[in-house]
């Protein structure tokens, strides 16, 4: 069967350009105009993979986004392969390659179609029931599911592909294309409104487009024609901007809506090079009209998922929009007038039908007569119960409905067919609406969800809005736009219309069959594999809510979340557990309405972009003096600077030593930088602070500890008063920003009267360190007119003076316990004055260290950093630190809080210092702290929150937060590993220096 | 995504601000005169409403004022904006 099944010509198609692709690894052709499913069905092929649980064959069933069984995978192990790739969405191009998923070794022999035998024991939540226990089974069980199941395969390579991010502002948008959008947008952009126009086909008109018929007319014109005219002209309007291929994905509050643009996904592969493949849409728009159509609803019967069984309207839409043929003995199932529409296509295009098979029993419409006028068989008040074929349908069988539709009555009728279509009715595409926060309301008629509220500036037109007939939607939608867009007049206020559908429907959510439930496969959600029978078995089992049915039978969780079926799934809950429809309710639509892709959400935001990073005026010395970097928040920070054959420990060992032994040098830019000014500057300091800060001198330095309000360390530093009304305060590298908009929302928000102004400074100036008993040498060469003895210039004392003509401030402050000189600088000077202090230092070999170091330093003087040694859980008691609180005070952030019950309590985790018995061995940072580790359970009594090597002291050294900790000193305890126990012993945190004379050493 | 009227800066994306949780809680002005009930009530007890709600939130990518906003949290819709230390013009 190769192209026979392409009838009469269509403009859509052009057949003078053929296009080649693969499917399976098959050579197949088809035309510019083709999607991968009409070119496949124009080829004869309906099987296109299996099934998710059973792995049963399935074929095309749509030819829209609501596809839920054509996925493919294209390009398969390239870095452009993307799976789960709606066949009836692609449109194909020169060099297509598509495969079919969920299926092993070929979509023809499927080793999981067993499942579709052993079906009896895989009802509803069979993978909750029999997975999860025991649970050490799970891992056998995973390694085989894994391998049968699972639809697709993510790509593994980078991917080559650009996307990018747009925002758009305008007054109104309209989603959706079709005959109502049109209109929409047409009048919209006419009355002066900026107005943009989506849809996600790559052509304009909906279904209206290829509505050859004529029993549908507008104005005397075939509605095709019709639309056509009015298409040529919006594509003229200046004010309006038209976009295909795009679909909407979310619809957010304060309409706010989300699209992707598909720009090269129909484009040969070596065309795509160097382009933005997809674009998302950040779109705020003042009004909204929604304008997406309906989908046409599937039937619930015994095997209703057979490759060849597909919607009435997509057979139409294959036929009149594509000029294929789905098939060569076509019926169609309906329980409404769609399916005659379709009848009246085929019969039109010559493709012959062998009968129809309606629910109703007296239907007499328009269009019925002109079947029948046709000699084609119409079984009225007929149901199909079965159908036959393991590939492709075959044979159906049908048989009499009863009166109230409850059972089937009479003798089975067998059809020879090969295709069959079913039209269930039609279901508002209310996904977007619902997203937005709008409110649905149940219209009993003909049993489908419609807008009721709408939470912004929108409206639903069209069969979104429940109006599916012609004459319903163009005889109101002149008097909604006026309301609407707020105008006097519209040019759509007196058309003729003729439409000759009928909208009497018989709807029965689950068809009647001659068997016993449990013997059917009647698929409610094609994709999960969730037939009627599994909902029934939810509700027996006691499931009432929707929600929970859905999760228990996983209906409406795939990839096309449901489209189809998910309203049959209410439809039973409702008449099985004796419910109404419109109080169940419907399961939350959620966004993306179609899936999309990582790059489209990632954006431009890959590589280096995926994040801003901060650098340091001295950072290009830092690259060619070949320092690791570490981030810290998003500064790119020296972590330490190897030589060569030197890995991180030897160069940290090195580095340590050398700053105390002669000299090292920090870039310490990245300190936040906080600068203060104002009359109440004091006594601003004195209430974020637990120390007291009003006696500070001018010119001196005071370390301080920020509290939040519940007593647990929040951020510290250095804060230097420069003069009576000014201080520069100093927060950690990562606290900055935090502690910035904390001390502006107390300064706004409860000390208004305090005059108080701060400004982050930390990007202004360059920071730099130079510690060690040869620092006041380096600095004195740098800086020669400053006077360094330790009575003019003390520690913790600060001078403003010059570098040469560069005004900087020095403060002798000391974060190593060394001796040390931290100079500021405005930051364009930052890398001069750094060289100017590394020359000055080469006599005393002056060493570079990074934060590597910088943290052993501390740690061997036991001083704290917060975020390691902390947690968000530890006061400054628990830290050993009661000097910094200030008993005088009256009141400071978090004072209160010290002395709560639980605050006080003595078994608090407390921070302590850690040797180990063994000097040699260096604890993981981390590693969890017992007294005894052969008793059961286990008591956790702390963990390791930092631990070094130190060359200094020529041991390993730890801090750690323990239980009780602080009278614990001399106490073994033990450190359980995987492999080993090691033995430590409780001493005071600090290690080094305790008498802190090194300092003015 | 809301678009805020910042009362200094006039309608921004919702992106450009930041909450901070139940309004017109005041810090009391004497903490060490409370029991650890009542301190706990001002540190840890906060409403979480569905339906009309104060709230502070803060223009953090602008201006960097805080402000005050009454929203319907069932719906997102903001019935107020008013400047701190201003009484709520709705109840
Ligand atoms: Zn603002």
């Amino acid at each position: 069967m190769t192209n026979n099944l392409r009838v009469k010509s269509s403009k859509f198609i052009d057949e003078t350009y053929k296009i080649s692709f693969k499917f399976n690894n098959k050579n197949y052709y088809g035309y510019k105009g083709d999607t991968l499913a009409s070119a496949l069905l124009a080829n004869g092929i309906h099987l296109i993979g299996r099934s998710f649980k059973y792995h049963r064959p399935r074929g095309i069933m749509t030819a829209g986004s609501e596809e839920p069984n054509a996925i493919v995978q294209i390009h398969k192990n390239t870095s452009r392969t993307e799976p789960n790739v709606r066949a009836t969405e692609i449109e194909i191009y020169e060099g297509l390659e598509a495969s079919s998923q969920n299926c092993w070794p070929s979509v023809n022999f499927d080793i999981g179609g067993i499942n579709n035998f052993l079906s009896p024991v895989l009802p509803a939540g069979f993978y909750y029931k029999t997975f999860m226990w025991p649970a050490s089974f799970w891992k056998k069980y995973e390694y085989f599911i894994r391998k049968s199941a699972g639809l697709g395969k993510s790509p593994t390579e980078p991917d080559p592909d650009i996307y990018e991010h747009k925002y758009i502002h305008c007054d109104v948008l309209i989603i959706g294309a079709g005959i109502s959008g049109i209109i929409a947008a047409k009048t919209s952009a006419k009355n002066g409104f900026k107005t943009l126009l989506l849809d996600e086909k790559p052509y304009l008109g909906g279904s209206t487009i290829y509505q050859n018929s004529e029993h549908f007319k507008i104005n005397n014109q075939i509605s095709s024609s019709w639309i056509e005219k009015e298409i040529n002209e919006i594509k003229k309007i200046d004010n309006l901007e038209i976009k295909t291929r795009t679909s909407v994905a979310a619809f957010h509050s304060y309409n706010f809506l989300l699209a992707r643009e598909n720009l090269t996904d129909h484009l040969p592969l070596h065309q795509r090079d160097g382009k933005v493949r997809h674009r998302l849409l950040k779109i705020r728009a003042k009004k909204v009209i929604s304008a997406t159509g309906s989908l046409e609803r599937p039937l619930v019967f015994d095997n209703n998922d057979r490759p060849g069984i597909l919607l009435s309207s997509a057979i139409e839409k294959y036929s009149n929009l594509f000029g294929v043929a789905c098939g060569q003995k076509n019926v169609l199932f309906t329980n409404n007038d769609s399916a005659y529409e379709t009848a009246i296509s085929l019969f039109q295009k010559g493709i012959n039908i062998e009968a129809i098979i309606d629910n109703r029993e007296n239907v007499d419409s328009k269009l019925v007569k002109e079947i029948e006028k046709n000699n084609i068989k119409i079984y009225k008040g007929y149901t199909v119960v079965n159908t036959f074929g393991y590939k492709r349908i075959n044979k159906i069988s049908i048989m009499q409905l009863s009166k109230d539709g409850q059972k089937v009555v009479g003798s089975k009728i067998s059809i020879d067919c090969d295709c069959l279509g079913m039209s269930g009715g039609w279901t508002p595409a209310v996904h977007l609406f619902t997203q937005s926060g709008g409110k649905l309301k149940f219209r009993d008629d003909d049993q489908v969800f419609i807008p009721d509220t709408y939470p912004s500036d929108q409206i639903s037109i069209g069969s979104c809005n429940g109006e599916f007939t012609l004459d319903e939607i163009l005889s109101s939608i002149s008097k909604k736009l006026k309301d609407f867009l707020n105008i006097k007049k519209t040019e759509y206020e007196n058309l003729e219309i003729l439409s000759h559908f009928n909208k009497t429907k018989r709807n029965i959510w689950l068809l009647p069959s001659d068997k016993i439930i449990g013997k059917t496969k009647p698929f409610v959600d094609y994709q999960n594999d969730a037939t009627a029978k599994d909902i029934k078995l939810a509700l027996r089992e006691g499931f009432r809510s929707i929600e929970h049915v859905k999760r228990y039978t996983t209906t409406g969780m795939g990839t096309d979340q449901g489209k189809l079926g998910n309203m049959h799934a209410l439809g039973i809950i409702s008449e099985t557990a004796g419910s109404k429809m419109g109080e169940l309710g419907t399961t939350t639509f959620r966004p993306p309405y179609t899936p999309l892709t990582f790059g489209t959400i990632v954006g431009r935001n890959v590589g280096e972009y995926f994040d801003v990073s901060r650098k340091t005026p001295i950072h290009d010395w830092h690259v060619e003096n070949k320092a690791k970097f570490e981030n810290v928040g998003q500064w790119k920070r020296a972590w330490f600077y190897p030589k060569e054959n030197e890995g991180m420990h030897e160069a940290v060992q090195r580095e340590s030593k050398a700053a105390r032994d002669s000299a090292g040098i920090l870039d310490a830019s990245t300190l936040g930088k906080i600068d203060i000014q104002g009359t109440d500057a004091s006594e601003f300091l004195n209430r974020v602070y637990t120390n007291a800060w009003s006696k500070l001198a001018i010119g001196k330095c005071r370390y301080g500890l920020m509290l939040n309000e519940d007593g647990m360390v929040y951020d510290d530093g250095v804060t230097t008063r420069l003069d009576e009304n000014h201080y520069i305060m100093t927060t950690t590298t990562g606290g900055a920003a935090t502690v910035l908009s904390k001390l502006e929302d107390y300064l706004q928000t409860e000390w208004p009267e305090l005059d108080v102004y701060l400004t982050s400074v930390t990007d202004h100036y360059a920071t730099i360190s130079v510690c060690g008993p040869n620092s006041k040498k380096i600095i004195s060469k740098v800086i020669p007119n400053l006077d360094l003895s330790d009575e003019k210039f003390p520690h913790m004392s600060f001078k403003n003076t010059k570098i040469d003509k560069v005004k900087c401030r020095v403060m002798r402050i000391s974060f190593t316990g060394e001796q040390s000189y931290e100079i500021n600088v405005q930051a364009n000077y930052g890398k001069s004055v750094w060289d100017k202090c590394m020359q000055a230092g080469k006599e005393f070999n002056i060493t570079p260290y990074g934060t590597e170091t910088m943290h052993l330093l501390r740690a061997e003087k036991g001083f704290i950093i917060v975020g390691q040694d902390t947690d968000a859980t530890m006061t400054p008691i628990d830290l050993q630190m009661d000097w910094i609180v200030s008993k005088k005070k009256y009141d400071f952030i978090g004072k209160r809080s010290l002395y709560r019950s639980d605050t006080i309590r003595d078994d608090r985790k407390q921070l302590i210092g850690l040797v180990t018995e063994n000097p040699k061995e260096v604890l993981e940072e981390g590693a969890q702290i017992v007294l005894d580790a052969n008793k059961s359970p286990v008591e956790m009594l702390g963990h390791v929150t930092s631990s070094y090597y130190s060359p200094n002291l020529e041991k390993s050294i730890a801090l750690g937060v323990v239980k009780g900790g602080k009278n614990m000193m001399g106490q073994k305890l033990i450190i359980p590993m995987e492999n080993k126990q090691i033995n430590v012993t409780v001493t005071d945190p600090v290690f080094l220096d305790k008498e802190n004379k090194r300092l003015n050493a | 995504m809301f678009v805020i009227n910042c009362p200094y800066c006039g309608q921004r994306e919702q992106s450009e601000f930041k909450a901070g949780g139940e309004a017109h809680i005041v810090r009391p002005k004497q903490p060490t005169e409370l029991s650890d009930d009542q301190w706990a009530e001002y540190l840890f007890m906060r409403k979480n409403i569905k339906g009309i709600q104060f709230e502070r939130w803060v223009h953090s990518h602008g201006c960097r004022k805080w402000f005050n906003m009454v929203r319907d949290t069932s719906n997102d819709e903001i019935k107020a904006i008013y400047k701190m230390g201003e009484k709520p013009p709705v109840k």
